[in-house]
């Protein structure tokens, strides 16, 4: 039998032929073009033979079966006719794996994801391990994509358009199981018989599913032109075709050529190859990097966490707490009555129950989530997080006392937003083992933490952090200790900026709109309803000293108001009591939008660009990463420095500095901004 | 036979409750499984041992629901016990919680274990609500109809009284032999010793009164919160009754003997949701882990009485238990006798200064003699905390040691009636040091 670099065919004694794919020098499966090139060359062998009576393509990894395709070969095509007709190649092959006269089974256990489950759903049947692991889905379109494959075509011609594009449109992925009730796979099953369930399907036991006849209707062309209306208007509340051109595309090659016949693939490949050039899906990809980037922190440190106690059940602290105990971690949470816990325990449950689905595993995270108002964990703890209210001396007190209780080498941290962890360590007798864990609000949706290091902090100390907070597979961004870290330092000025632009009289529906227009999940105004207005006058009282900023009156007038948000029902925005924003209508406003949004981005990076001089983060690649993670800034522009850059760091600054001097604000103070 | 325990020394650790909590005409937002690990994980975090470095589990529960088979294992590895730590539930009705001590004790006793985590727990307020037996008949019978005409004619067959549930917790409460409820043998109590209404809920009174001063006082300190899912949290036990009066009570009906009976639902134990957990130590574990020790388990005693007169099982077990530690009743400081009803514990105190009785029953020379009231029961019982049936056999024995630490005392005695006819007694000594 002929050896191939990432493949290895195993026949059994039943004449099938197992397949597995085992990437050479990687850990998991991905496609490039040699691993479609050897399986080329394996279908020659297949077509030419009847030794086989079916084959079973299978991982030889130990997790998952393809992760999808080798991603680090998006930025390697020459221009679009390469990429092209190297997606229509690998069409052909998965055309020639439908085509085969045996039957064709994938076993899929782990992940199952864009090209993985392109290459499954070319085979006759699909058999999935019905654990939390398994996770099948087409999530082309969070790379500013769409499937290039025949995943836009096979899927809706096997579940239906609603079902998968329900998935495509989205990215989402779904577990074995839910991918066994929407026709996906044809069976699900416990890993004990994922073998014989495959061998099963390659011997043709039983009939291939096919589609429902009212699923077959809809992909008839009348019902298309209907189907794509109602999706095209659903998908236009969510974002919009000039940032996210794909999921639309994805919707109009199928209204045009619906799913039989090569026509489809065609185009497919061909819009496909189109969208790779955009400058959405440049900017994508390069998240999606820096996103690896920050996964690849804190591998080396052999840092274990088991037990978490977190001090305060507010928001943050509860929820921190919850989403450590949804990860697996046995969690103590402290505070001084009962009362204070009892609606951490209530929203951890809502979260566990949405997350976890089952009973018994939400009662399991129940039971690891301790409330202890004593403070019992402290010396079993392996990391103690500090989340009380920002108060310098209740922290050290707290910090002084924590540091006799707890176990040596257990990490000491606080969730600090603001106050720099130098001031809160000076009364420690260890100060090195104080690090900072800055978590964002909401904990369960905020991918970013910050990892703060004081001047005193150990580097191991940090390290331990990082390794922390990618084991509760959060995103870690080492930040330097000055006042706001990265994060919040960079929002102050826009908020307080969209707060000026307030008092010069523009509407905040039209503030709002124009930074939701440029990218942003919300609007700056709606921004600081959420945050709290009192977190952010605090915030900004802080960072007022160390930016030169003042607090605007307008703030402190809705504080005095009790208006403090989303939270107390009414802000800037009211609110229903459900936290919902009552939306007012968005007012006229006779200027473009983007004079509005120009003014906000260019304050948010001009703190950008001063976080990078003082080496808050250590490169501008980071700090785009914490923007995206931490604040969800538009990602398709790829975070404030690569926006800069595509429009032209100079040019940007003469803009800000003209727009300062047309406000007779004083400009002599300005630094040249520069990508460091 | 008579013969004192022999064995390893016995020593209670640590232990802790959750807040009775008194079952509202609705099932509780927590299940007898949630009760005992919402304390036990607390009681476990405080320990400088781990979880896993138990020897053994033995809860007691007398209704666990379905999905909780064998309770114990359920909960010990719901508390992180791991999957080597063995456990099994126990059930002595209302003395389950004792029960499961005592086996606990066997345990350290024989040297089987170092270290046992054992009590009880019961949500009262769950127990299921059953098909009635012509319901069951009706749906085997549909179930079994092979084809739709069998089926149709099954159906036909159906009767609206077949809904009529069977309440549970009520058949639980009924002694089958004897044909009486609880309540009904502690009438048997009062018209044997001539106990009147106004002696019962006076002793109600003082019982709510008692705990009262003990919740004000700080002095329920082996109680530790629960929270529920919902967002509920409970840090009190909270059956008691601050406002009640004699009138209050007074006003009451008698609720198992209908017409002419003195048992009210004022004057008996409440229907309540709750766990106790105790942590048994050998003198090894004691010294191994620097424990510090609550009080010294000597022994206990189990005796069977008339189910009629379920409620003397106490007098039985503790005269007995005494005896055989050649024990007076003057070498006990104080007492926990639980209060399944206040006719049933004043009929126990009735038959121990009774002479004839104690000649003719208890095999003793004369009257066992007067319990100081200033030493029973002082901090309240389960009159005015409620009788969670599986906890309570726990919950006098970890109060009991709590008293004899707070009151600088020696020796104490927690005994509790059994339905179906049988008492037992704990015998405790306070001790704070072991020495190797």
């Amino acid at each position: 039998m002929k050896k191939y670099n990432h493949w290895r065919l195993e026949p059994n004694t039943d004449h099938i032929l197992w397949l597995y794919f085992d990437r050479k020098n990687a850990s998991v499966n991905t496609i490039n073009q040699e691993v479609m090139e050897e399986l080329s060359d394996i279908l020659d062998t297949i077509e030419s033979t009847k030794e086989y009576e079916g084959v079973v393509i299978a991982s030889a990894k130990k997790h998952g079966f393809v992760a999808g395709a080798d991603i680090s070969q998006f930025g390697q095509f020459k221009n679009i006719e390469e990429a092209i007709n190297l997606l229509r190649k690998g069409q052909l092959i998965f055309d020639r794996i439908e085509n085969l006269k045996i039957a064709t089974v994938a076993l899929i256990d782990g992940f199952c994801l864009g090209g993985g489950l392109e290459l499954a759903l070319a085979c006759r049947y699909r058999v999935a391990e019905d654990g939390p692991k398994t996770r099948l889905g087409l999530p082309e379109v969070k790379l500013g994509i769409h499937p290039g494959w025949g995943g836009t075509v096979r899927l809706p011609r096997l579940i239906g358009a609603p079902n998968a594009f329900n998935m495509i449109l989205s990215g989402h992925t779904i577990s074995g199981k839910a991918a066994a009730k929407l026709g996906i796979v044809d069976v699900s099953v416990p890993k004990r018989h994922l073998v014989t369930a495959a061998n099963y399907y390659a011997l043709q036991s039983a009939k291939p599913r096919i589609i429902t006849k009212m699923n077959q209707v809809i992909n008839n062309k009348l019902s298309r032109t209907l189907l794509s209306t109602y999706l095209r208007k659903k998908l236009h509340e969510k974002v919009s075709p000039e940032h996210y051109p794909a999921p639309f595309q994805v919707i109009d090659n199928w209204e045009q050529l619906g799913v039989n016949g090569t026509e489809p693939m065609v185009k497919e490949a061909q819009t496909c190859g189109k969208l790779f050039f955009s400058e959405t899906s440049e900017n994508l990809v390069r998240v999606f990097f820096l996103q690896e980037r920050l996964k690849s922190l804190g591998k080396e440190s052999r840092f274990e966490a088991k037990h978490v106690h977190v001090v305060g059940a507010g928001t943050m602290g509860g929820d921190i707490a919850a989403w450590c105990a949804l990860q697996g971690m046995r969690v103590t949470l402290q505070d001084r009555e009962a009362k204070f816990i009892a609606p951490a325990i209530k929203r951890a449950y809502a979260l566990f129950k949405d997350k976890l689905k089952e009973p018994y595993l939400v009662q399991k995270a129940m039971d690891r989530l301790v409330p202890d108002i004593e403070g019992f964990g402290i010396p079993h703890a392996d990391i103690i997080i500090e989340a009380i209210f920002e108060n310098l001396a209740a922290k050290q007190a707290l910090f002084k006392e924590l540091e006799t209780q707890a176990k040596p080498n257990a990490i000491l941290a606080t969730n600090t937003s603001s106050i720099p962890l130098d001031d809160i360590n000076s009364v420690m007798q260890t100060p090195e083992r104080l690090v900072g864990i800055h978590f964002f609000n909401p904990v369960p949706k905020m991918l970013l933490v910050e990892i703060v290091s004081g001047a005193h902090t150990a580097a191991n100390v940090t390290e331990n952090a990082i390794a922390f907070t990618r084991k509760i597979d959060r995103l870690p961004l080492p930040v330097k200790s000055l006042p706001g870290f990265l994060v919040n330092r960079v929002l102050m000025p826009y908020l307080l900026e969209s707060v000026t632009l307030l008092d010069e009289g523009i509407p905040m529906t039209v503030i709002d709109k124009a930074m939701v227009d440029f990218g942003m999940p919300m609007g700056p105004i709606a921004l600081a309803d959420a945050v709290g207005l009192d977190v952010c006058l605090s915030v900004a009282t802080y960072l007022g000293g160390f930016l030169n900023t003042t607090v605007p009156p307008r703030l402190t007038a809705l504080i005095n108001q009790g208006k403090l948000g989303r939270k107390t029902g009414e802000g800037f925005y009211k609110y229903t009591k459900a936290g919902k924003q009552i939306k007012p209508k968005v007012e006229e406003y006779g200027k473009p939008l983007t004079d509005i949004s120009d003014r906000l981005v260019l304050r948010m990076l001009d703190q950008s660009f001063a976080c990078l001089r003082d080496g808050v983060v250590a490169d501008a690649d980071l700090l785009d990463a914490g923007m995206i993670f931490g604040t969800g800034f538009a990602p398709f522009r790829g975070g404030p420095m690569r926006y800069a850059k595509t429009r032209g760091v100079h040019e940007l600054f003469e803009l800000f500095v003209r727009l300062q001097q047309e406000r007779h604000e004083k400009t002599d103070e300005l630094i040249e901004w520069e990508l460091i | 036979m008579m013969e004192k325990m022999k064995g390893r020394d016995v020593y209670l650790i640590d232990g802790a409750r959750t807040p009775f909590l008194k079952a509202r005409s609705k099932p509780g937002t927590l299940s007898a499984s949630d009760l005992a690990v919402q304390v036990g994980r607390e009681l476990l975090a405080r320990q400088p041992f781990s979880p896993t470095d138990l020897g053994e589990v033995v809860i007691g529960c007398v209704m666990p629901s379905p999905e909780e088979a064998n309770i114990a294992r359920i909960i010990a590895l719901r508390l992180g016990c791991g999957k080597a730590v063995p456990a099994w539930t126990v059930q002595r009705n209302c003395a389950s919680g004792m029960q499961a001590i005592d086996s606990a004790m066997k345990d350290i006793l024989t040297g089987r274990h170092d270290l046992v985590l054992a009590g009880g727990t019961e949500a009262m307020s769950r127990a299921p609500l059953l098909y009635n037996e012509s319901m069951v008949n009706w749906l085997a019978g549909l179930w079994s109809s092979k084809n739709f005409v069998d089926k149709l004619k099954q159906i036909i067959k159906f009767r609206p009284r077949y809904l009529a549930p069977v309440i549970s917790l009520l058949k639980g409460l009924t002694d089958p032999i004897v044909n009486l409820s609880m309540g009904q043998t502690a009438e048997n109590l009062a018209y044997r010793f001539g106990i009147t209404r106004e002696e019962m809920d006076l002793f109600s009174l003082e019982s709510h009164r008692r705990i009262a001063l003990a919740q004000d006082n700080h002095l329920l300190n082996e109680v530790l919160p629960v929270f529920s899912t919902t967002g509920e949290y409970f840090v009190e036990d909270d059956g008691v009754r601050r406002d009640t009066t004699l009138e209050k009570l007074a006003s009451l009906k008698p609720i198992f003997d209908k017409k002419f009976g003195n048992v009210t639902a004022g004057n008996s134990s409440q229907v309540t949701d709750g766990a106790a957990l105790v942590l048994l130590a050998s003198k090894e574990a004691v010294l191994k882990y620097k424990l510090p020790v609550l009080a010294r388990i000597i022994d206990t005693e189990w005796a069977g009485v008339d189910p009629a007169e379920m409620g003397l099982g106490p007098v039985y077990s503790t005269t007995q238990l005494l005896k055989r530690c050649q024990l007076q009743r003057e070498d006990i400081d104080y007492w926990e006798i639980n209060e399944a009803f206040a006719a049933q514990v004043l009929g126990c105190l009735a038959a121990w200064e009774d002479d004839e009785y104690c000649r003719e029953n208890l095999g003793l020379p004369s009257a066992f003699g007067k319990i100081d009231p200033n030493r029973l029961n002082i901090d309240g019982g389960a009159v005015a905390l409620g009788h969670p049936v599986g906890a309570s056999g726990a919950r006098i024995i970890l109060h009991l040691a709590h008293v004899l630490k707070r009151e600088n005392a020696k020796r104490g005695v927690a005994t509790i009636c059994i339905g179906g006819g049988q008492g037992g007694a704990m015998l405790i000594e306070n001790m704070s040091e072991v020495r190797s």
